[in-house]
């Protein structure tokens, strides 16, 4: 899959998580978000998986360090 | 909320969850309760699903939240936070996660059964601790099965399997709730085979963030916690509006002819119809009152419905509508007729431009989505429009109770003069101060009355309990008989002593009983009694919500005399010179019985 166009899906997941628009880059991290804490964490992992009908195993949730990296796994993983 | 409403899609639900909640804290006349949510894994994720559903429900929940698996704790040996929230209800969600010693293979039967009597003895600790600091009702999981058995089906039969022991611990648990009212199980094991036990069980995010199942699973969790929690407030749908034609039975009666209706053992398709008539005919006995709302000509839905294999007979339906006027319409009607509220219904029907036209027409009634008759029963059952959190003497008589009142109708019919036909019902009341047998029955008025309500104070049973036995408050239940029949308790007034007043901080009644003059027989008693008591005035208050209309000039009614005003509408009444007060009940005879 395209990165832009797992970047325009992100975009809507975190716009639902977050009730906002979110400014998304590969180097955005939790700390650059606002209420991006370790609960949302977890809620956002689960709909990014759930938008692209993949399941991250533990230890890729472990390397998802910023937004880059999860674009990196997802375009690995979802099917085309 | 269509996003909330059975059956939902966890995905939405969770991923939405800012939004959704944004917009349900919209809704005007929520109901606040403070929740206490004890867990013995991570319920972070589990308290903003449960706000959501509750949100949904018209409940507006404020929380409090144990650190993580700190259930016990907080409950033995005491929480400052919680004990100041005060919590209405408290919700310990463990699981099987949470039991502390399991049977080892090694172990002698003896053993095993001393494991459980302290597993179990650990929690009632709990229970009865919870119990004596809050009074408030509890809602505690029992145990779901593990997501692995060692011993493979032998662990069913095998007291040092798993699987056994929790079938045995979920048997003490439900002891326990048969013997505690106000003691409510959350039947996490029915809910996790249910779901399927392979979804429910997620082991990534229990080592990752202790989460005791699946994320996927807990806007199911929830819901049924909401459910539990819908029903205790009183926020219980009470009647079900049904169609015929594909609904009741297959086929369409005005063109078929009720010789061909699809209805019986004979085919599929009518053996399905027949036992989604008998689920509804078991709901009816549970009290769920039936009401028939058909797009047919009279002539033809009663032909319909006395079509030798129905299983619902027409003394099982409350009232038969059948005609050609919108259904959202009939159904207003109905309610009225019946003097419950349009949103206190589902409405049944298999046609989705009807079901569309009721959900835009009748905000809050209950409208499943019907698709194919073999999937009725589950949309009906699993939506939890009636969840049971007791069975009173009362709703197992209800219907049987709004029989009489049709009689009752019939009667009046027949009196030129209102007076005559009350005479004539051979009304008795026992008004007397709360006792243990009727507080179960009175907390649920308190929870349920919505119209004939002065304050809309909601009281949990325990609160009833505490008023019942304070020096300075005065305690009235209500219940009426006549000559067709028993209405039970029907009216509740609670009375504080304010120096030389008694001031009157909740009135309220059943609808059923309208205008029938037990208002003025509580009255008289109220007024008795406060004279007794040595006082000279009573106050009363009115405080307006969307349904109590009905009671806003109640007071004045009674002879009482305006003292204040707010601009919302609530007000203030004051009744002087009780000693030269005249009884205002003429018809019923009051505490003659034994």
């Amino acid at each position: 899959m395209e990165r832009q166009e797992i970047y325009a899906r992100l975009k809507e997941v975190f716009a639902d998580v977050f009730d906002r628009e979110v400014e998304l880059h590969d180097e955005t991290t939790a700390s650059d978000v606002e209420g991006w804490d370790s609960l949302r964490h977890i809620m956002l992992i689960s709909a990014v998986e759930e938008e692209f009908e993949i399941k991250f195993d533990m230890k890729a949730v472990r390397e998802l360090k910023n937004v880059g990296a999860m674009v990196d796994v997802i375009s690995e993983m979802a099917a085309p | 909320m269509q996003e909330l409403d059975y059956p939902f899609d966890s995905r939405v639900v969770r991923r939405k969850k800012l939004s959704l909640k944004r917009k349900l804290l919209e809704q005007e006349g929520l109901m606040d309760k403070k929740i206490a949510v004890l867990g013995g894994s991570t319920t972070a994720e589990i308290k903003d699903m449960l706000e959501l559903f509750l949100l949904n429900e018209g409940i507006r929940p404020s929380f409090f939240e144990s650190e993580y698996a700190q259930y016990w704790q907080d409950a033995v040996f005491g929480n400052e936070e919680l004990k100041a929230l005060k919590p209405d209800i408290i919700f310990i969600h463990t699981t099987s996660r949470n039991i502390s010693e399991y049977p080892e293979l090694s172990d002698p039967e003896e053993e095993i059964s001393r494991k459980l009597d302290r597993e179990r003895e650990r929690f009632q600790r709990m229970w009865d601790q919870l119990s004596q600091d809050y009074s408030c009702p509890i809602i505690q999981n029992n145990f779901e099965y593990p997501p692995f058995r060692l011993l493979g089906n032998l662990e069913a039969a095998d007291p040092h399997g798993r699987v056994n022991f929790i079938s045995r611990l979920n048997a003490c648990f439900a002891e326990y709730a048969r013997h505690h009212s106000s003691f409510y199980l959350n039947d996490i094991n029915y809910q996790a085979a249910e779901y399927g036990l392979d979804r429910w069980h997620d082991l990534s995010v229990w080592y990752l963030y202790k989460y005791a199942l699946s994320l996927e699973a807990i806007p199911f969790l929830a819901f049924q916690v909401s459910n539990i929690i819908k029903s205790i407030f009183g926020r219980n749908k009470k009647a079900l509006a049904l169609d015929l034609d594909n609904t009741l039975w297959g086929g369409v009666v005005g063109d078929d002819g009720p010789e061909n209706l699809e209805l019986g053992p004979e085919t599929g398709l009518g053996e399905a119809y027949l036992e989604f008539q008998a689920y509804l005919k078991e709901l009816s006995k549970c009290g769920i009152l039936l009401t028939v709302i058909s797009k047919n000509d009279e002539e033809n839905a009663l032909a319909g419905l006395s079509h030798p294999q129905m299983v619902l007979k027409s003394k099982d339906f409350i009232s038969v509508t059948a005609n050609w006027e919108p259904k959202s319409e009939n159904l207003k009607k109905t309610a009225q007729s019946l003097n419950l509220l349009p949103e206190s219904f589902v409405f049944v029907d298999d046609n989705p431009a009807e079901r569309e036209i009721v959900r835009q027409q009748v905000s809050g009634a209950g409208i499943p989505e019907l698709s194919h008759v073999e999937g009725y029963i589950a949309a009906l059952d699993r939506a939890g429009y009636f969840e049971a959190t007791t069975l009173s003497g009362d709703d197992l008589k209800r219907s049987e109770m709004y029989r009489e009142n049709a009689k009752r109708a019939e009667l009046q019919a027949s009196f030129s003069d209102y007076g005559e036909y009350l005479a004539s019902l051979e009304m008795k009341a026992e008004i007397k101060p709360f006792s243990p047998v009727y507080m179960a029955r009175i907390a649920q008025l308190t929870n349920k009355s919505n119209q004939f309500n002065l304050t809309t104070r909601r009281y949990t049973e325990e609160e009833i309990r505490m008023a019942s036995a304070e020096k300075d408050t005065v305690t009235l239940y209500g219940a009426l008989a006549d000559r067709f029949g028993d209405n039970g308790v029907v009216s509740v007034v609670i009375a504080r002593e304010e120096g030389e007043a008694l001031r009157i901080i909740l009135w309220l009644m059943s609808c059923r009983v309208l205008k029938r003059g037990m208002e003025d027989a509580m009255m008289d008693e109220l007024v008795r009694i406060a004279v007794k008591r040595g006082k000279v005035r009573l106050i009363g208050e009115y405080i307006p919500t969307q349904k109590n209309r009905m009671v806003k000039d109640f007071y004045p009614g009674m002879g009482f005399v305006q003292t204040a005003g707010a601009e919302d509408g609530s007000a203030e009444y004051e009744l002087t010179g009780l000693s030269g007060y005249e009884k205002k009940n003429r018809f019923i005879r009051v505490n003659e019985g034994a």
